[in-house]
């Protein structure tokens, strides 16, 4: 006991300020977001806000746009998780391979878009993926290329406009899977690779038998994080498409955005992030239980 | 040999054909920047042919408080930046080096508030700062920022900390030093390209924030250059040109300081062979 309060003593200085602030900042606001989605919050004055129990959990579960909203959360996940991954990982040993001159070049072009403005490269998909011939993309599609006969309206259907939301999701996020898998690859000391040339393994064996092994920790957190950026999407939802036609396009976020801070329904609001916070955390529970204790041991 | 240059050329072709697709949206924001009187989306062809001028830049730059923004952002960031990395340094080793009662439960928690939609924190963060007074002020932005970022900086150093050899220490600890020389001397300095690499992380986020700014800044003077990007959309939306050239110069501060720090980016092993067995 003394000793533990000894501890504490010691490592204060280094913990309080930041635990303080996550306290503040973070933990705070996320019990008290449980707790206004059993409300009908009114924002203005919440002293009025009216305890409603589980009824802002029951009303998600009959509208419709929530299914539609979910539903596009999951397909987002299940398209742009696996495609940022494997273009990355695709990159990633491409550059690291020695024969390749010029490393630092492409590793700076391909990482260009994650260093971007979410602001800016949605409004820049908007605009490439713009209706008729006046779209680059209509353009190389149709005059160019000639797979198609006519111009797309790219934003005017519920497909086509997700097709244009993965597009910016997956370019922007190849090279951040990339830069990671580059450093976990360059981290691998150069002397297991000699030793397993001793042994006779080149080439492709020893890249399943000493590098894919090594880079199990680098997979788990990326495509943790992966995932987890998935469900958080929300901007260029919000900026390309607003969720719209006719809320067809909305993810989870950009819908309860929507009835938080359009309809000021704050209770239902934070009713739909809690349940989004729930299928995130099942999504990676089973990871997550490996996340922070393997580590890279050589 | 012969086999081996053919490998090596396939390897670059690929390699460039990924960049074209990277790098190819970038070159037609740039073309468009620089091509003027856009009132609809300039035609492939005239993006190729027309003159090019940087008139659109010099308009964007003196419209609409442009210039004010982008002074705005440029402090919030590096304020915010240089306040994350002393928070996460200080908190990352606290976790790697001190050994104390529920250490992992505690640092369990910070992870969970990773796995939670940041999304609707912004209601209870807002009543939080206005019992502060910050609303509509520097200060309450940037600590919010910099204390939304404390977790995952957190996270991202302790594994750079642990990994660094406690041998390195001793030198330290025989000529009387504490943890706070260690942490000065020997765990910031071996560290330098993690830090670097949460630095730019922190920076670009911060550069890129929109919601929060949004929600939070009232006075138009105070706004930062997401949300002048945004109004330039809405107020000049055929302006495709002028909305570009505001876009380039947003992106630019990134990248430059992407360059300038890019040569310290993320490598873990940096403190291998500073002890010899």
């Amino acid at each position: 006991m003394v000793k533990g309060l000894k501890q504490y003593w010691q490592v204060a200085p280094y913990l309080t300020l930041g635990f303080l602030l996550t306290c503040v900042f973070v933990l705070y606001p996320l019990a008290k977001g449980i707790y206004i989605s059993f409300f009908d919050y009114k924002v203005i004055q919440p002293s009025l806000s009216e305890f409603v129990g589980f009824a802002n959990y029951r009303q998600a579960l009959t509208d419709p746009t929530v299914y539609t909203a979910l539903w596009n959360t999951l397909l987002f996940a299940a398209v742009t998780v696996p495609g940022q991954w494997l273009l990355g990982v695709i990159a990633a040993t491409l550059i690291n391979i020695q024969l390749v001159r010029f490393k630092v070049f492409f590793r700076l072009i391909y990482y260009l878009p994650v260093i971007s403005s979410w602001v800016v490269v949605s409004y820049l998909f908007k605009f490439l993926f713009a209706d008729g011939h006046s779209g680059i993309i209509n353009y190389l599609l149709t005059d160019i290329l000639h797979i198609v006969p006519e111009p797309i309206a790219w934003l005017q259907n519920r497909w086509s406009a997700n097709v244009v939301i993965w597009a910016v999701s997956v370019w922007k996020g190849i090279g951040w899977v990339m830069v990671m898998y580059l450093a976990a690859l360059q981290s691998i000391p150069k002397s297991l690779y000699e030793a397993a040339q001793i042994d006779g393994a080149k080439g492709v064996s020893s890249f399943l038998n000493i590098t894919l092994p090594l880079m199990r920790p680098m997979t788990v957190y990326v495509v943790i994080n992966l995932i987890i950026g998935a469900f958080q999407a929300f901007i260029q939802v919000l900026l390309i498409t607003r969720g719209g036609p006719l809320d067809s396009t909305h993810l989870m976020n950009t819908y309860l955005f929507k009835q938080a801070f359009e309809y000021f329904n704050f209770g239902y609001g934070t009713a739909l992030s809690v349940m989004l916070g729930l299928l995130i955390f099942i999504f990676t529970y089973g990871q997550q239980r490996t996340f922070g204790r393997e580590r890279l041991e050589y | 040999m012969r086999r081996q240059r053919g490998l090596t050329l396939a390897l670059h072709m690929a390699l460039l054909l990924g960049m074209l697709l990277v790098i190819g949206p970038f070159v037609y924001m740039v073309l468009t920047s620089l091509t003027t009187d856009n009132f609809s989306l300039p035609s492939p062809y005239k993006l190729m042919h027309s003159s090019k001028t940087i008139q659109n830049y010099i308009d964007a730059w003196n419209k609409n408080h442009f210039s004010r923004y982008f002074v705005n952002s440029i402090g919030i960031s590096a304020v915010t930046m240089v306040l994350s990395l002393f928070l996460a340094t200080l908190t990352a080793y606290g976790f790697a080096r001190f050994s104390f009662p529920a250490k992992e439960p505690l640092f369990k928690l910070f992870l969970f508030s990773m796995f939670v939609p940041a999304l609707l924190n912004i209601i209870p963060q807002f009543t939080i700062l206005k019992t502060l007074h910050l609303v509509d002020t520097y200060p309450g932005l940037i600590l919010l920022y910099a204390g939304t970022g404390v977790v995952g900086g957190t996270f991202f150093l302790r594994g750079f900390f642990e990994r660094i050899p406690t041998e390195l220490e001793e030198s330290i600890v025989i000529d009387g030093g504490g943890k706070w020389t260690l942490y000065r001397s020997i765990y910031i300095p071996l560290s330098l390209p993690a830090i670097g690499t949460l630095g730019i992380f922190s920076f670009s986020g911060t550069w890129d924030e929109f919601i929060v700014a949004l929600t939070l800044i009232k006075t138009e003077s105070h706004r930062t250059l997401p949300i002048a990007l945004q109004l330039f959309q809405g107020q000049y939306a055929t302006y495709y040109g002028l909305f570009f050239a505001a876009s380039m110069m947003a992106l630019l501060p990134i990248i430059l300081i992407f360059l300038i720090f890019q040569k310290q980016f993320v490598n873990p092993n940096m403190s291998e062979g500073s002890v010899k067995g």
